[in-house]
Formats: C-alpha cells, structure tokens, sequence
C-alpha cells in the first residue's frame, strides 16, 4: 500500500523533531573519559578566550606526567579517569509537587537541621512560593554588593565579565602542576565562584554560596578565586550544610585566596558530602587543593573547615605567609564514622619578617573510621621572629577507630619559634554517666562532649553556619556507640 | 515515694550491699552515715543506675516504678537527681547549654515541647538568685576549672533546675569549706518540698546541723544496722563509729 505523501511528511519531521531534540541534550554532556577534544569542547562551551584553553591543555598535558599521589594515608580502589564524564550541562532537577514526594529520610534530617519547610522545598527541588523566590533574593544581594564595587559572580560569568583579574591571579597560589589533582582541576574545572573586594571596602555581608543560583551543580571540579585589595575585608562562607546527596565519585577542587596589604579574607566551610554507607561502600572520594597567599604586609588569611562527610578527604588548606606581619590561621573539626577516611590538615609556609600562624585541629573518629592530621610548618631562612602554634587533638569513640597525627617542622632561621600540641582522648563512662543521669541520652550526650571538644573551632564559624555545624557533629555520630 | 527491698549488690564478684532495706515518703530528709567503705556511695549509684554493680537480689520501686530495669537518663527523667561527690568536668560545654539540654530531654521524655529559651533564660535567673550563684558560673564549661565548692554549688544548681522529686547527696560535704557548705545547705533548704525527698549521703555529722534530716540511718557493712532520729547523729559524732562496730 502506499503511503499518503502527507503521512510520510509527518513521519518525517516528527521524527526530525525527535531525533534533534535528543541531539540537542546530547550535546550538553561531553564524552565519556579525557582528551585534548574534552577540554576543547568544554572551553567551547564556556566561550572561554583563548588563554584560557592554553591554560587547560597546558595542566592537562602535565597532568599526563604526572601520577596520583600515594603519601596519604588512605586506602581507595584505583580511579578510571576514562569513565568520568568531565562536563555536563547544570542539569534540571525534577520538580516535584509537595514535600510528600521527597525522601523521608531526608526530611527527617532537614528537621534535625532545623531547617525551616520553604527551605527543605527549595533544596529538594519543591516548587517554591514567588514570595521566597530565591532570585529575587540574590538580585537585593547583588545590588547592595555591586554599589562597593564587590563582583560576587560564578567563575565562568567572571572569565566573561572581568577577564583581566581572572588571567592576572588564577594559578598564581595553586600553579596547574602543583599536584596531579590540581593539574586535573585545571584542565577540566566545570564552574567555581569569584570574588574580588576592591581596595578598602569592608564586605558588609557575609558572602555565601547560598546566595548563588545554581551552586549546587557547579560539578565535580569547582574552581575558586577569592581576591582581597588592599585594606579590604571579606568573610566568604562555602558549602550547603544540608545533605546534599551528589552521586559523583570524585571531586578536585581548587581553591585560590589572594589577600594584598592589609587585607583580610576568612573562609569558613562545612562539607557534608555522601560518606558511603555503614558498610563503606559508595561515598565521595574529595581531593581538594585550598590555598592561599598573604601577598601584601599585614594582610590575613584564616581557614575554618568542618568536615563531617566525603568517604575520602584529601585537603590541607594553606597559607603562604609572604607579607611581613601577615597572619595564617587553620581551624578544623574533621568527623569520620563508619569506614570514612580522613587525611587532612594544613601548611604554613612563612616567608615573610614577623610572621605569625596558628593551626587547631580536631579530630573525631568512630566506628572503622581513620582520621589523620598532616601539617607542614615551614619557617624560611627570611621568616625572621616568625611564630607558630598548632594544637592537633584527637578523640576516638570506640576502639576499632584509628587516629593518626604526622606534624612536618622545617626551620632554616633562629629567631622563629614553633610549638607543637597534641592529645587523644576518648569520652570517658564517668561523663556519659553524668549525662545520663541528668536525663540525657547516650546519643545525644555524645553529640554534647563532641560540641564541646570543638568549640574552639565551631565558634570561629559565622553564627548561623555553626548552629547548623552543631547539629551535623551530632548526626555524623549517630549510631556510633552501642 | 521511693522503696527498697533486700537489695544485694556486687561488684567484681565481691558483695558491697547485702541487702539493703529502705523507704523514703514524700516531704522527708533521709541521712545515710557511716564509715568509709561500708558501701555508701554504691547505694547512691545503684539508685541512679551505673552499671559498674551487679545487682544479685532484690528490688527499687520509684513511684510504683521499677528502676532497676530503666535506663539511666529514664530513671533521671523520673524524678531521681545524684548529686555526685566528685562531678566530671564536660570540656567546652557551658553549663546553660548542658541544662537545656538536660531540661528538654526530660521534657521530651514526658511528652512535652522543649521549653521556650525566653523562659528557660528566666528560669536560670531565678535559680541563680535563690541560691546566690555567681552570674558567670553559668557560662564556664561544666567543672572545668571549678574549686571544689564551685562544683558542688553547680550540682545544687542543676538540682534546682531540673526539680526531681528524689535528690541524692552524694558525700555533697566533702571537700567544702564552712562558707560553701552553708550556701549548699542552704539551698537545698530552700528546694525542699512537700512532694520531694532527699537522702544525703555523708560520713560527718557536720551537714546535718544545717540540713536536718527527719530519719538517720547507719550503713555498715553492706547493711542498714540502726535508724532513729535526727539524735542518732548526734549519738554516733560524740561516740564515734567505733560503737556501731561494737554494737554490729
């Protein structure tokens, strides 16, 4: 029988329409694995200049070199770099009905988090009220930001909008082969945050990713350059503390702090990233490199991180104290429960005359975990009258845990000074008992002790970041003791 | 209130209480003394539930309750308050938000929303007053840094806070100058209650000038060997615990 002209025409371009649709979605998402044509296409993507595709293919054609790490102490199955898809556009989340549709265990831990109902909607990906519309928010942000001359921005908008700040600073405190993941970040960073603070402008609010759209899927390879002028001030708040379920399996990240004379940049974090199961499978393997450079005289850089998630962590946030008088602070609680691994911890390199560090870091392990501080504080021959103080504490819950401290002291100079601290302990049954017998559960007077041994580090947190760290101390260790 | 029977306790195979007989009715003070070692403190910690001790035999009902197969922080949650002889320092955990926590998990235990922070605030004022607590106490870490009387005025404090309907003294004399031992006798005073009780637990006869009891009970041995009056204490300070052993 033959076919009416017409049906075959609708045939046709119904199919077209298809098939062109599917194409147009396959094209949002790169290839399987890496090449110079994966970088290619996502510079392409991007719109990016031409030094910046030079800057990739340059970190990717060291990064061929160059071999994974092996120093840490951590335990993982080998990574196939070929079966990672290195670019994927912001994908859509599913826009679901009412909170009647989203995991209850989820919801269970939003409420534990005291997170407010429009809130838990708008991180579950409910349709939202226009009243709470989050862009709106932003734009009343932005303004206020953009009358000092702040650019608070994604990475990718700021390649576009100032392109000579990213070019003159991007690289300059992590170069693309400082170590193989960096060089990997560098090749194939997807997206990431910017911030620049001109010269004497105090940065009236605290700049959180909160306040940027599409924060969550900026991918596996984030990219952050955070630079503060002169005199200026800035506290930059990253990360969602609520459990943000990403699938991936790896994440390298770069982070990259610039502060010039007398300038002040403190970043704080709480990372809650998937941690596996109880049994250790599945989870996050997260390879950052964070570091920053104290350029001009008197300038300050100070790290706050919270680490309760991730099955791996990789990450020891920096400061190269190269201004005279600058300052270097590293505050860390890093929980690890179940099978998690932890090897974390910081540098202070001191170059710079009068110089001055402080590091605290506490460690808690559960369960199977392993929890390991590494910490290099380096006093160069010019560090004339340079101070350091770290504190590395340990507390273990259980006896199946293990916590390990590798502090790394090299001084060329004589007039430095470095002191070292450490403890581990655990929670004794005598204050267990005094909880309980105030009334106090077992789970939750471990929640309080734990609290309590970080609050040194918790109360450099902004306040509503460190209520919310609070509670997620208590949650990384529930089910931790018998 | 608060009954026991024929209580037998051991610890490591070797038997502290060997059966121990007590009741204890609203609106009365309880002294329990006796020499070191006679098993004193254990009978505190049995009541509020370690779980150090055997129990071999016998009974504790609370209110028609048996504690002995409630957890700890239930059995708190009941009524039962120790006041401990030496309280364990809580590094970084400041006394207001250990008490809120404590108050709220009690709360929660009987069902009830945890109590406003406006009131709770109120709540600790009022307490603070009454027993003429320095204001700063509130905002150190729990006993870290606390003289011994700073530590035993905190107990008397949470006492006030969290109102049980059965207190226990643990040795609270010990340690405690004439000054401090008047301010936390005098708070306990002030808490005591028609529908509460106390039993305070000491080996001198010292507290019980301020804090009198209504029944004097003499543990030696594992056993309870004499009850009588608030004379009783007076008996046993000026013969000395040599005449109970003699007696025993």
């Amino acid at each position: 029988m033959e076919k009416d002209p017409n049906n075959i025409l609708d045939e046709v371009t119904q199919g077209e329409y298809k098939y062109g649709f599917y194409t147009d979605i396959e094209m949002e998402t790169a290839p399987r694995g890496l090449s110079e044509d994966t970088i290619r296409f996502i510079s392409a993507k991007k719109n990016e200049p031409e030094w910046l595709l030079e800057f990739r293919l340059n970190a990717y054609r060291k990064w061929l070199g160059m071999t994974e790490p092996t120093w840490a102490h951590l335990h993982h199955p080998p990574i196939n770099y070929q079966d990672i898809i290195y670019y994927a556009a912001p994908k859509k989340k599913k826009e679901l009905a009412s909170l009647d549709e989203v995991d209850p265990e989820l919801i269970e831990t939003f409420n534990k988090l005291g997170i407010s109902l429009e809130e838990q909607k708008r991180l579950t990906g409910v349709a939202v009220d226009a009243v709470i519309d989050s862009v709106s928010v932003k734009t009343t942000f932005s303004e206020t930001l953009e009358k000092q001359g702040i650019i608070f921005c994604s990475f990718s908008e700021a390649v576009q909008k100032v392109p000579e700040l990213v070019k003159q600073y991007m690289g300059t405190v992590v170069p693309s082969d400082d170590n193989y993941f960096a060089a990997l970040n560098s090749a194939v960073f997807s997206d990431g945050s910017f911030c620049y603070i001109p010269k004497g402008v105090r940065c009236p609010i605290e700049l959180s990713t909160y306040f940027r759209i599409n924060a969550a899927n900026t991918g596996q390879f984030e990219r952050t350059l955070i630079i503060g002028d002169e005199g200026s001030y800035v506290s930059y708040m990253e990360g969602c503390t609520a459990p943000m379920r990403d699938e991936n399996q790896l994440h390298a990240a770069i982070v990259e702090i610039i502060a010039l004379k007398d300038a002040e940049v403190k970043y704080s974090t709480v990372q809650n990233w998937y941690p596996g199961n109880k049994q250790g499978e599945g989870g996050i393997y997260n390879f950052v490199t964070k570091r920053g450079i104290c350029k001009g005289n008197n300038s300050k850089i100070s790290w706050t991180q919270v680490e309760t998630g991730s099955a791996i962590t990789w990450k020891y946030p920096s400061v190269v104290l190269m201004g005279d008088h600058s300052v270097g602070e590293f505050y860390s609680v890093a929980v690890t429960n179940n099978y998690q691994q932890a090897d974390t911890g910081s540098k202070m390199i001191h170059l710079g005359k009068n110089t001055k560090s402080t590091i605290i870091s506490k460690g808690i392990s559960a369960g199977y975990s392993n929890n390991s501080y590494r910490g290099l504080v380096k006093m160069t021959k010019r560090a004339e009258n340079a101070r350091n103080f770290s504190q590395c504490d340990s507390l273990l819950l259980g006896d199946r845990c293990g916590a390990h401290t590798f502090p790394y002291i090299k001084t060329e100079n004589k007039t430095s000074i470095v002191e070292h601290e450490a403890t581990t302990s655990k929670i004794s049954d005598d204050q267990l008992f005094y909880c309980n017998q105030r009334g106090i559960g077992t789970e939750s007077a471990i929640g309080l002790i734990v609290n309590g041994y970080a609050r040194e580090v918790l109360k450099q947190l902004p306040m509503e970041f460190a209520v919310e760290a609070q509670k997620l101390l208590s949650i990384s260790l529930e089910g931790s003791v018998g | 209130m608060l009954s026991i029977k024929n209580l037998r306790v051991s610890i490591e195979g070797k038997e502290i209480l060997k059966g121990i007989n007590l009741e204890v009715r609203p609106g009365e003070v309880h002294a329990i003394m006796g020499p070191n070692g006679t098993g004193k403190s254990t009978l505190a910690s049995v009541i509020a539930g370690r779980d150090i001790f055997e129990v071999e035999e016998g009974e504790i009902i609370f209110n028609g309750k048996n504690l002995l197969e409630m957890p700890v922080e239930d059995r708190a949650s009941e009524g039962i308050f120790l006041s401990f002889q030496y309280p364990v320092e809580i590094p970084g955990v400041s006394i207001t938000n250990f008490m809120r926590t404590a108050v709220n998990e009690q709360r929660k235990y009987h069902g009830l929303d945890p109590m406003p922070a406006n009131e709770f605030l109120a709540k600790m004022e009022e307490k603070k007053r009454m027993l003429d607590i320095h204001a700063k106490l509130a905002n150190r870490s729990v006993n870290e840094g606390f003289s011994g009387g700073e530590k035993k005025k905190n107990e008397i404090f949470q006492l006030a806070m969290l109102e049980p309907t059965l207190a226990i003294l643990d040795e609270t004399d010990s340690g405690l100058d004439i000054d401090a031992l008047k301010v936390v006798a005098n708070g306990v005073n002030k808490l005591r209650r028609p529908d509460n009780a106390f039993l305070v637990i000491t080996h001198y006869q010292r507290l019980l000038e301020y804090i009198v009891p209504d029944i004097v009970h003499v543990l030696f041995d594992g056993r309870i060997v004499r009850s009588g009056g608030k004379e009783l204490a007076m008996e046993l300070e000026e013969k000395g615990y040599e005449w109970i052993r003699s007696e025993a």
